[in-house]
């Protein structure tokens, strides 16, 4: 492990602090001088190497090429810049891509490798990847990379950078069903995401409030479940079109489709699904968590999670079990005679179980794998080995980091969400909070800690809607997606602020709405439309 | 004076408010109605030629005008007659409330209505008295109005045209749109006025800069809660970017970048869209303390900070130099034409003493005048020769609470900004007993952010809940939302003012018993959307949704 080495240069960087050494989230191992090039907006190029596995007419390259000269360059047309000073510059006319392994057309997963190399000296400028979507990580350090002095030109600093993730899952989480978000949010926020070098959107679709997701073998869960069956929903067209548009920019989609509590908004469409309270003898007219005791629901399940198996093609589903809430279950005659003849006693949990378990075996038999919420873990769920548990409660059974070492010795793969609930602010630098977490301070052998597989800022919409989403997430999301990528020994929070604030006026410049770190002012500020 | 609203002669309610009533809220019908009222409502349909070509834009103050002279002005003398293209997508932008009321709609379903029976044809605006039509607002403004709403024709009564913009933004959230998209309005009358003179949002232009556009959207929304002061704290420490004729270089070294300031013509910009929606422009140039930026394009104004005798960096400006106090009266005189309104900012809070104490010139200062080691009698000094200058220049001065706990002699009618939460009704009680009027600030400070519905905790401020007597409540001119900008830029403004600011809003307008959380919650929700439909980025009160997204 080159740790020194990354010390030296990690100093060194922040020595200088030029418009170079600005780059977010920071790279794991970075050399760079003052000696730089310049770049003529008019003849530069992005251009694949000949031996490059991928071509022109790789999607997700060609497009990313396009996308980042948009934003490096914009539509301006440049003035040729006049070159005086003393140090004479060497003009760079092309970044040369060259990716070893052919695979333009596929999804990108848990197993993609995200490594890149990029070289610019004075014989090259060059970057190296094993994959499309390492290529498109170096694009994006690359975009960074690149300065405009007072005058207008474009510079690039002569620098080496070899960079990995620390952690292969950097995922964000969005609600859209207590509040939906239309369509060009999604959009907007998985390019924010990419900037950041978030690889994960996980889709938190439907819940209580509403249920916004298009289902073709269950029209009306939409039809009655929706806010709005004519606006507020995602057809299948919109469902693709986020898969696709976040696959061009190298991240997975993980739909969570959360049951058996949270389902209020189903139970308008599905008639039978959950599960009636009593008051006393009598139905008291609302209703539960989904009924596990009906094969009706199982015949329900199997049919929907077939369809989300298709529509959603990544290899893991979220299928939450969260926070599910037993006094509807212990009021009902037909459930307390279920538990009776399976011999649950009053354990409900035992019941949760029943019902989990068999959702998992259905999902399983589609032949995806799963993340599930914590409780499932915590309720002793038996589970297949190789189960996600996604931990998300501060203190409750357990704090954090203790849940973790729980979770990993008993050998399942953990994802970290706790510390990182970006709906719940305060007041001042809360990001600094968010970036001093370290997935990995439990006590464990290093086994465990490899089982931690990374984490997730979440974005919960009980307060959260499309005005002001944009501002909440960025650049506070920022801090966890450079402790989720970058060296663990890449902590001191002067050098993270300002490259942060410097991050958050490029977020501006790109047009994401991002809002102030502490005082101060950005070039080009954000102007409403 | 007693203010009533009925719906069909009667009295259902008294409700005072930006929000103004059950009834014209949308989504009426799950409003659970008082017992006494009538089910037989009519329910008028609104054309949506309601207002005519002159009427209802910026032009409406000109309307006004017109109206003054002959007592009763008849705004819209078209109706059926009216060919509806004149309503299409030509009508010019300027139609503020035509465009508040039916926004988009307006093509989609104009045809349909003309048989309707019970109709709205007109809002008759009448402005009794002299209009003040091409006045300043101020303090003593007459901002009451009455609206009666009825077949054919409603009638909107004011005093001034200041009553009359408080009545056209009540008139417009009374009319909604049914199930089958008619735009409708329940027959009412209603008749209102505020309850404090005083009420006001505080924005930050010196930590962030904010364009005039967001400055300009501010007072939009801020006229759709009925907000009729903008305390423009304009420059602090950290940039000046108020750009002066006098003393150009203050803004050319002290703001963030030259384009990071506002020009003469910006400033005459907010002041004037201000006015034509009934709304005062306070400007706040705070001294001596916050004041680094002043520093950097005006030489020997701040005081040297010494240690072991030599001058590192700067303190507050210095008050013992004659040069000060010249600057002073020059920097105020512009300021007080540029700024119409009779009362100017000047600040005084957060003095620190460290580097006066540390600075030689002002040790032996201090011991000229008697003031011992007592450095807020240094501070009262500043002040009070500030105070001076101001009132020569005929104009009222506005101070925040250190200047009157530190015991400097204020004139007569200087009012006092309390913006310190600890034990801050027993710091009414003190200013009051004094004397002075006051402005509350202390338990509205909208840049502390918090998870959760923080507005019910501003909506439950009362501000006349601090011992004292009749006389001294009565100087409780109003209170003021502040959202200062550590934090805060034009990215998240929007969504961090409204719909917090709005509760405090309804706080200072509506009557004191005005306080159900649960009603307010009802209207509030309904209001946010409201906004959010006028281009205001109107953050959620809780889970839900509204008919229409924000772009």
């Amino acid at each position: 492990m080159a740790g020194s080495r990354l010390w030296l240069s990690l100093l060194l960087a922040a020595a200088f602090a030029g418009p170079a050494t600005a780059l977010w989230p920071w790279p794991q191992y970075i050399q760079t001088s003052d000696w730089h090039y310049t770049i003529s907006p008019h003849s530069f190029q992005f251009k694949y190497h000949v031996r490059s596995a991928a071509q022109s007419g790789c999607s997700v390259l060609d497009e990313a090429f396009q996308r980042y000269r948009d934003l490096l360059f914009g539509s301006e047309s440049w003035q040729r810049a006049a070159l005086t000073g003393e140090q004479q510059t060497l003009e760079k006319q092309s970044l040369v891509i060259l990716v070893v392994t052919p695979g333009c057309e596929q999804l990108p997963s848990l197993e993609s490798v995200e490594n890149y190399t990029l070289t610019i000296n004075n014989e090259q400028c060059f970057l190296l990847s094993e994959t499309v979507w390492g290529a498109l990580r170096g694009l994006e350090t690359f975009s960074q990379l690149v300065w405009r002095s007072p005058e207008g030109t474009f510079f690039i600093n002569k620098t080496e950078i070899e960079d990995f993730p620390r952690f292969p899952h950097r995922g964000l989480l969005l609600d859209t069903s207590r509040h939906y978000l239309p369509l060009p949010t999604i959009l907007d926020t998985l390019d924010a995401m990419a900037y950041n070098k978030f690889n994960v959107f996980h889709w938190h679709l439907v819940d209580d409030p509403s249920f916004p997701y298009e289902s073709f073998a269950f029209p009306e869960l939409t039809r009655k479940g929706s806010y709005n069956p004519a606006t507020h929903i995602y057809t299948a067209q919109d469902v693709k079109e986020v898969i696709e548009y976040a696959r061009l920019r190298g991240i997975r989609v993980l739909a969570e489709f959360d049951t058996p509590g949270h389902t209020l908004s189903w139970g308008q469409g599905v008639s039978g699904l959950l599960t009636p309270c009593y008051s006393g003898s009598q139905p008291s007219g609302t209703f539960g968590p989904v009924n596990p005791i009906l094969n009706s629901t199982y015949e329900f399940m199997n049919t929907f999670f077939l369809e989300v198996s298709s529509v959603f093609p990544d290899f893991y589903l979220h299928l939450g079990g969260d926070e599910v809430d037993f006094a509807c279950w212990k009021s009902n005659p037909d459930v307390q005679a279920f538990m009776k003849k399976k011999g649950f006693g009053n354990d409900f949990k035992q019941l949760e179980s029943f019902y989990i378990q068999t959702l998992l075996d259905i999902v399983s038999a589609y032949g995806k794998g799963y993340v599930v919420w914590q409780e499932v873990f915590d309720n002793k769920v038996k589970v297949r080995p190789d189960t996600i548990i996604q931990v998300w409660r501060e203190e409750v059974p357990v704090s954090y980091m203790k849940e973790l070492a729980l979770i990993t010795e008993a050998g399942f793969r953990a994802l970290l969400s706790a510390p990182w609930y970006l709906n719940r602010i305060s007041y001042g630098p809360d990001w600094e909070d968010f970036y001093r977490v370290d997935p990995l301070s439990f006590e464990g052998s290093p086994e465990q800690k490899a089982l931690v597989i990374g984490g997730e800022a979440c974005m919960w919409g009980e307060y959260v809607d499309s005005t002001n989403l944009v501002p909440r997430l960025w650049p506070r999301a920022g801090a966890v997606a450079e402790r989720l990528w970058s060296n663990k020994v890449v902590t001191d929070p002067d050098f993270a602020f300002k490259r942060l604030a410097h991050f958050r006026c490029e977020l501006l410049r790109r047009g994401v709405q991002a809002q102030p770190l502490s005082v101060g002012y950005c070039e080009q500020e954000f102007e409403q439309i | 004076m007693p203010v009533w609203i009925t719906i069909t002669g009667l009295i259902i309610g008294s409700y005072w408010g930006l929000l103004m009533s059950h009834l014209g809220v949308w989504g009426t019908l799950q409003i659970p109605m008082p017992g006494s009222y009538s089910p037989k409502t009519l329910i008028l349909k609104v054309w949506t030629s309601v207002f005519s070509k002159s009427f209802l834009g910026d032009s409406n103050v000109q309307f006004g005008m017109r109206a003054s002279s002959s007592g009763v002005g008849n705004i819209w003398p078209a109706g059926h007659q009216r060919p509806s293209k004149l309503f299409g997508l030509a009508l010019p932008r300027h139609y503020r409330y035509h465009n508040y009321i039916f926004g988009d709609h307006l093509l989609y379903h104009l045809p349909a209505k003309f048989h309707v029976k019970a109709d709205i044809q007109q809002l008759l605006v009448s402005v009794v008295r002299d209009s003040e039509c091409e006045m300043y607002p101020s303090v003593s403004s007459d901002e009451s109005y009455s609206l009666v709403v009825k077949e054919p024709v409603a009638l909107l009564k004011a005093n001034r045209v200041w009553g009359v913009l408080r009545g056209l933004e009540t008139f417009s959230q009374l009319i909604y749109q049914d199930a089958y998209g008619t735009f409708t309005v329940n027959e009412s009358t209603i008749s209102d006025s505020p309850r404090f003179p005083h009420r006001g949002i505080l924005i930050d232009t010196a930590r962030h800069f904010l364009s005039v556009k967001t400055i300009l959207r501010t007072l939009d929304a801020m006229a759709f809660n009925k907000f009729n002061v903008l305390h423009w704290h304009i420059v602090d420490d950290q940039s000046f970017p108020y750009q002066s004729t006098t003393f150009p270089e203050l803004s050319n070294k002290g703001s963030y970048s030259l384009s990071h300031v506002y020009t003469p013509n910006e400033v005459r910009e907010v002041i004037e869209y201000a006015r034509l929606r009934g709304i005062r422009v306070i400007p706040e140039f705070d001294s001596p303390g916050h004041t680094q930026s002043w520093g950097k394009g005006q030489e020997g104004l701040l005081t040297p900070c010494y240690r072991s005798y030599q001058p590192e960096v700067s303190g507050p400006i210095n008050p013992t130099l004659n040069t000060t106090y010249s600057f002073l009266y020059k920097l105020f005189k512009e300021i007080s034409w540029v700024f119409p309104d009779q009362f100017i900012h000047l600040g005084g809070d957060e003095v620190e003493y460290d580097c006066w104490e540390s600075n030689p010139n002002i040790q032996t200062f201090m011991k000229q005048k008697g003031f011992g080691t007592d450095f807020s009698k240094l501070e009262s000094f500043y002040i009070q020769k500030l105070l001076n200058i101001i009132s020569t220049l005929k104009k009222g001065s506005i101070v925040w609470q250190e200047v009157f706990d530190n015991n400097a002699k204020l004139q007569s009618g200087t009012v006092v900004q309390v913006w310190k939460e600890q034990n801050y009704a027993k710091e009414l009680s003190s200013i009051t007993a004094a004397g002075f009027p006051v402005i509350i600030s202390a338990p509205w400070y909208l840049d502390r952010i918090s998870y959760g519905q923080d507005w019910r905790l501003y909506y439950a401020v009362e501000p006349l809940n601090f011992s004292g007597t009749q006389e001294q409540k009565q100087l409780v001119i109003g209170g003021e939302a502040c959202l200062w900008g550590e934090y805060v830029d034009a990215t998240n403004l929007s969504p961090r003012l409204w719909p917090r600011a709005s509760a405090i809003g309804e706080r200072l307008w509506s009557r004191q018993d005005v306080r159900s959380l649960d009603d307010a919650y009802r209207r509030l929700t309904v209001h946010r959307c409201r906004m959010v439909r006028r281009g205001i980025a109107a953050e959620p009160l809780f889970t839900g949704y509204c008919d229409n997204v924000l772009k």
